[in-house]
């Protein structure tokens, strides 16, 4: 994140040297001559468009390759494909809900950055576990339709939850008031939704002819690490910038 | 003589009219494409003509793709639906029903070259059930299973392909890779493997992989064989082949001159030399000709040379675009 800020004469370039010089004087009333509300309020909504844009591709990315994930044991069936959009569309709607939930509880890009660093956690044991799992699965279930439910169950429940609370914390923390909030988060479904389209479509044509599954995955677990940390070191600086340039 | 019969005569003579060239050059080209378009239209015509001829006796509803039966020119075809133009899946000939019609069902037999004497036999995709009704008249006492994914499938070649099952021929509603995994568990061994699921437009790719292969050896017994009905033409061969010879190593591939098929017969022990294949050859020559099956040509082209990229990689579980591939030809 590059920012240029002025704090009287000096200009300050980077996060951390922005909240050495321009965080030290963030009382309120000395920031008159920090950047403008409205240039902070567009660089917090970048970063939170473009890190909705992001987990909305990872998750349709995640779910394409649970189909793949899921083939060696319970084939590659309709009910299989069943099973997946049935554990996503739930994890996503527990998600959303708890996501939402949480957002009453003084929201902040600190704890919007948990998200993505949890979801990345959560999609280890799915990388080096998913076997041992799946094997479980098999030799106590027959029918492969309850097979894979519940093997998608153990797989991707967990991360598509954390991935699913993102969307309606992002709308919290771009809204200010009620009038726009439809307008918002009519935003943040468009790019989050477009995100999902880019990743259905790179997985499926282009990934999975280039990687293998578990490279694909890793590559993820990055990206969430990345964009959670991204989130945290912002808060450090744009939060305060805001509550400042608010005055 | 007018300048048109001239050019007509040698049209690629220079001479110094080269600037009416042009035009008649472009008359050439406007007969080829207006010809290209009236053949494409005849064509078409008579496409529509022979689809006319060919009834549809039957349409069953699956959950995979729809199901027709049609019957033409006395024969009868399961064929799958898909847009762009049917696809044959399995054809009777309704005055010779033991007759296997298509080329590849034929060569699937040239498995029995390697085990002729098969106790137990599995055989993923019935289609019009043709192969294990044909090994199971043939060796009445083996045990055959049959995996086929589609129920409807099973309805249909029960209802219009005389497939019936008996006690040593049953077939079971199941994706190959879920019954292969677990009669691994239950520690079923088979002589002989016929892995027939690879027609139509979409491969089923969790059954091209390593693992996959490597599960099917294992249920095979010591000298237990698989025959595999797969692809001949784009980048999927040279993977494929790879693939095969890393689980397998050398393994009989067999091409018939005339058809589009290979048939992969991978052996779990060394596999027999040209004399013994030829023996048997004639020892089965009797039998098989009651199907159709004329299989003392088959040695000659059941090759064990190399004629694929070895650079290529393998597919397995984690690397497998199998359907991908196929259309980079």
């Amino acid at each position: 994140m590059l920012h240029e800020c002025h704090a009287g004469q000096q200009k300050c370039y980077g996060v951390a040297s922005a909240h050495v010089y321009c965080g030290a004087n963030s009382e309120p009333r000395n920031n008159q001559s920090d950047m403008s509300h409205h240039q902070v309020q567009r660089l917090f909504s970048l970063l939170v468009l473009t890190l909705a844009f992001t987990s909305g591709f990872i998750i349709m990315s995640i779910e394409l390759l649970g189909g793949r994930i899921l083939a060696p044991y319970f084939g590659s069936s309709i009910y299989v494909w069943g099973s997946i959009i049935t554990i996503f569309m739930l994890s996503l709607a527990i998600g959303y809900l708890t996501g939402g939930r949480l957002s009453m509880n003084q929201p902040s890009l600190k704890r919007y950055g948990l998200f993505y660093i949890g979801a990345a956690l959560a999609l280890l044991p799915t990388i080096f576990f998913g076997e041992y799992m799946m094997d479980a699965v098999f030799l106590r279930l027959e029918d492969p339709r309850y097979g894979s439910l519940v093997a998608s169950m153990f797989l991707f429940f967990v991360p598509t939850v954390i991935l699913g609370m993102i969307a309606p914390y992002s709308v919290r923390l771009l809204v200010e008031s009620a009038h726009e909030s439809g307008r918002i988060a009519g935003g943040l479904y468009f790019v989050s939704t477009l995100g999902s389209a880019l990743g259905t479509l790179a997985t499926s044509f282009y990934l999975v002819l280039w990687f293998e599954v578990n490279q694909i995955l890793l590559t993820m677990v990055a990206v969430l690490l990345f964009a959670g940390l991204v989130a945290i070191a912002s808060n450090l600086y744009l939060t305060p910038a805001r509550r400042g340039s608010e005055e | 003589m007018t300048i048109q019969q001239e050019y007509s005569v040698s049209p690629f003579i220079e001479n110094e009219t080269v600037n009416l060239r042009q035009p008649m050059l472009r008359g050439y080209l406007m007969a080829i494409v207006t010809w290209l378009g009236f053949t494409c239209l005849g064509f078409t015509s008579i496409g529509f003509i022979s689809s006319a001829q060919a009834e549809d006796i039957h349409r069953e509803k699956s959950i995979y793709r729809n199901i027709v039966v049609k019957e033409s020119y006395g024969r009868r075809c399961l064929v799958f639906t898909v847009k762009r133009g049917d696809r044959n899946q399995t054809c009777m000939d309704l005055s010779e029903p033991k007759k296997l019609v298509f080329p590849y069902v034929r060569m699937t037999l040239a498995g029995l070259l390697l085990s002729p004497e098969p106790e137990r036999i599995l055989v993923i995709g019935l289609g019009g059930g043709s192969i294990p009704m044909a090994l199971n008249e043939m060796y009445p006492s083996a045990y055959i299973d049959v995996v086929e994914i589609d129920e409807a499938v099973i309805k249909v070649a029960k209802r219009f392909f005389n497939f019936a099952e008996n006690e040593r021929l049953k077939v079971h509603a199941a994706d190959a890779r879920v019954y292969t995994k677990r009669a691994g568990l239950q520690r079923k061994r088979y002589d002989m493997i016929i892995l027939d699921a690879f027609t139509g437009d979409y491969i089923p790719e969790h059954l091209m992989t390593k693992e996959y292969l490597e599960e099917t050896k294992a249920l095979l017994t010591g000298s237990g064989i698989l025959i595999a009905n797969t692809f001949s033409t784009s980048d999927l061969y040279d993977h494929e082949s790879v693939t095969y010879s890393e689980v397998f190593g050398p393994f009989f591939n067999f091409k018939m001159p005339n058809t589009g098929n290979r048939v992969i017969i991978s052996s779990s022990e060394a596999l027999p030399s040209d004399f013994v294949l030829r023996s048997r050859a004639k020892k089965l020559s009797a039998t098989l000709q009651n199907y159709g099956v004329d299989v003392e040509v088959f040695p000659q082209f059941m090759r064990r040379d190399i004629d694929w990229d070895t650079e290529k990689r393998s597919l397995t579980d984690q690397y497998n675009p199998a359907n991908l591939l196929r259309s980079e030809s």
